[in-house]
């Protein structure tokens, strides 16, 4: 099979297995709680009482979810599966270990997008408006793989505990919520907050979110849309790489 | 092949072939490396020395997995999907065409007596019919070789006779089998050859007929008498190398089972004693084992 032939057929079979993921993972607990309530009351938590427009916590709020929800599938299933013992009778499938990356990638990835449209759907009812709906559009959907990709990151120390993962994954998602921007916006914060901001994928997408909604961004557009792309780019290939090593140590 | 664990060294330049057509045993005590053999045959693991292949193909591509069918030891079907699902999973991710697919699932889900609750969720099936459908999940893209390993640990009697049906069966429509067990009845009844590893090192591949007949000093002959007799009487009879009590009858391991029966004969004439049952025994798969595996375990 010529090399299209063999990358069309692997990535058929990543949809099959983003399929799985979808129907056994979208329903547990730790994906309802740390995806999707997690944020939801971390944000009311920091919003409710101070006096802010529906225009500026929107953006936040969406960034938040978006986060939260792509990181909660990716990072849980390779461990989830070692536990389970499924993962044996899935490697020794003719697909590649970066198909099942792919396939976790991609379910993380329509879950992330799936309940951030509802949250813009109530920012919407709100009142709220895009002004710029389809770079918008483009930044959830390269966010959201760019958040997803992030999680197989995690997953990668060969751990067959999803809470040990879940525990890695929280040490590093908190402190990314609270520098990139979305309870401060990033010109209100020194330059030394700035800086650090930077290191952040979240910053990239809040900003575009901003811009988008506030009609201000701080960093040019192309920029944003830029960085997220390498963050992408650079979670892919260390996931890749390393899940290579660290898979066959898990059974 | 040679695989370390760290420092242990897990399978030591292990080699052998295996016939297209030929029902291959892998049997060894636990910890031999069975597992550790499989699953590099199977492309889970690499090796860290040497290599083989599958039909031409190097073991790990995608080509040798895609012919091959894998029963690993004690896995899981997804318990959160019904039985078809899953089988339908496996089917797409060997690249099956869906309508294929199905007329194999339905006819393995028969043959397996899984059908009617195939729309059932794995997680409310017993031990035995997960492991029914894992054997159907291996074979619904009709592999030309069938890796099992440890396929009937810790069965009910029924699934233990229909999964061996079904060995059988395969194996006479002419599929490849390579059966790791520690079952040497199983091994018996089933494999054309079997391999023995012990301590990651395969120390004999023959037929197992074979393999019994070549263990010498295991035949052995099992006598009992009608009065008591002490075994250091019966140790010192010529011809008898080891005396066992097995309840009320004694058996007594030889190179010539002939000769003994003949000294037994006389000694019990000659001692006024009278001959309840006697009975020769050749070697057993199991003595040819122990046989094996206790000499390497000296020899190390």
């Amino acid at each position: 099979m010529s090399d299209l032939g063999t990358v069309l057929q692997q990535a058929r079979r990543s949809l099959a297995i983003a399929r799985k993921d979808i129907r056994i993972y979208y329903s547990k607990g730790p994906v309802i709680i740390f995806g999707v309530l997690f944020p939801v009351f971390l944000f009311l938590s920091f919003t409710i009482g101070r006096d802010l427009s529906v225009d500026f916590m929107i953006p936040g709020l969406v960034g938040m979810i978006l986060f939260f929800t792509a990181t909660s599938i990716s990072p849980i299933v390779v461990p989830w599966e070692a536990q389970a013992r499924t993962l044996e009778r899935l490697m020794s499938c003719p697909v590649r270990i970066e198909t099942i990356i792919v396939g976790d990638i991609l379910a993380s990835f329509a879950f992330g997008v799936g309940i951030s449209l509802i949250t813009i759907m109530l920012g919407l009812f709100l009142g709220v408006t895009i002004s710029s709906p389809f770079i918008f559009a483009i930044a959830v959907i390269l966010a959201a793989f760019c958040f997803a990709s992030l999680g197989t990151v995690f997953s990668i120390p060969p751990t067959n505990m999803p809470s040990t993962v879940n525990m890695i994954s929280s040490v590093v998602k908190f402190p990314v919520v609270f520098i990139s921007g979305i309870f401060i916006p990033l010109d209100e914060l020194p330059a030394w907050g700035q800086a650090v901001a930077y290191i952040s994928p979240l910053t990239y997408f809040t900003d575009i979110a901003r811009y988008s909604i506030q009609g201000k961004g701080h960093l040019p557009i192309a920029i944003d849309l830029l960085v997220l792309l390498a963050f992408t780019a650079l979670f892919l290939v260390v996931a890749m790489k390393l899940h290579q090593r660290t898979m066959p140590r898990r059974i | 092949m040679t695989k370390y664990y760290g420092e242990l060294l897990a399978v030591d330049h292990v080699s052998f072939t295996v016939g297209r057509g030929e029902l291959f045993g892998f049997l060894g005590p636990n910890g031999a490396g069975k597992t550790t053999t499989v699953r590099m045959l199977t492309g889970v693991i690499r090796a860290d020395e040497g290599s083989a292949s599958i039909s031409g193909h190097r073991v790990g591509t995608l080509k040798a997995k895609q012919i091959a069918g894998v029963v690993p030891e004690m896995a899981n079907a997804y318990a959160d999907l019904s039985a078809w699902d899953n089988l339908m999973l496996m089917a797409e991710l060997y690249g099956i065409p869906a309508s294929e697919a199905r007329e194999r699932g339905i006819s393995l889900m028969q043959e397996m007596g899984l059908y009617p609750r195939k729309d059932s969720l794995v997680k409310t099936y017993s031990r035995g019919m997960k492991q029914r459908l894992i054997l159907c999940m291996a074979l619904v893209s009709d592999p030309e070789v069938l890796f099992l390993d440890e396929p009937t640990s810790g069965l009910d009697v029924q699934s233990v006779r229909l999964i061996k049906d079904l060995l059988q069966g395969l194996n006479a429509k002419g599929k490849t089998i390579f059966l790791t067990t520690h079952d040497m009845d199983e091994a018996n009844q089933l494999c054309d050859r079997v391999a023995i590893i012990n301590q990651g090192k395969i120390v004999a591949i023959d037929a197992p007929e074979k393999l019994r007949m070549a263990t010498s000093g295991m035949h052995s002959v099992e006598i009992s008498f009608d009065n008591v007799v002490s075994p250091e009487v019966l140790a010192n009879i010529p011809g008898v190398n080891t005396v066992k009590k097995l309840g009320d009858k004694w058996r007594l391991y030889t190179t010539n089972p002939g000769e003994l029966v003949v000294s037994l004969i006389n000694y019990s004439s000659s001692n006024g004693l009278k001959i309840i049952s006697l009975n020769t025994l050749a070697p057993s798969l199991e003595d040819a084992f122990m046989a094996l595996t206790e000499k390497r375990g000296k020899d190390v």
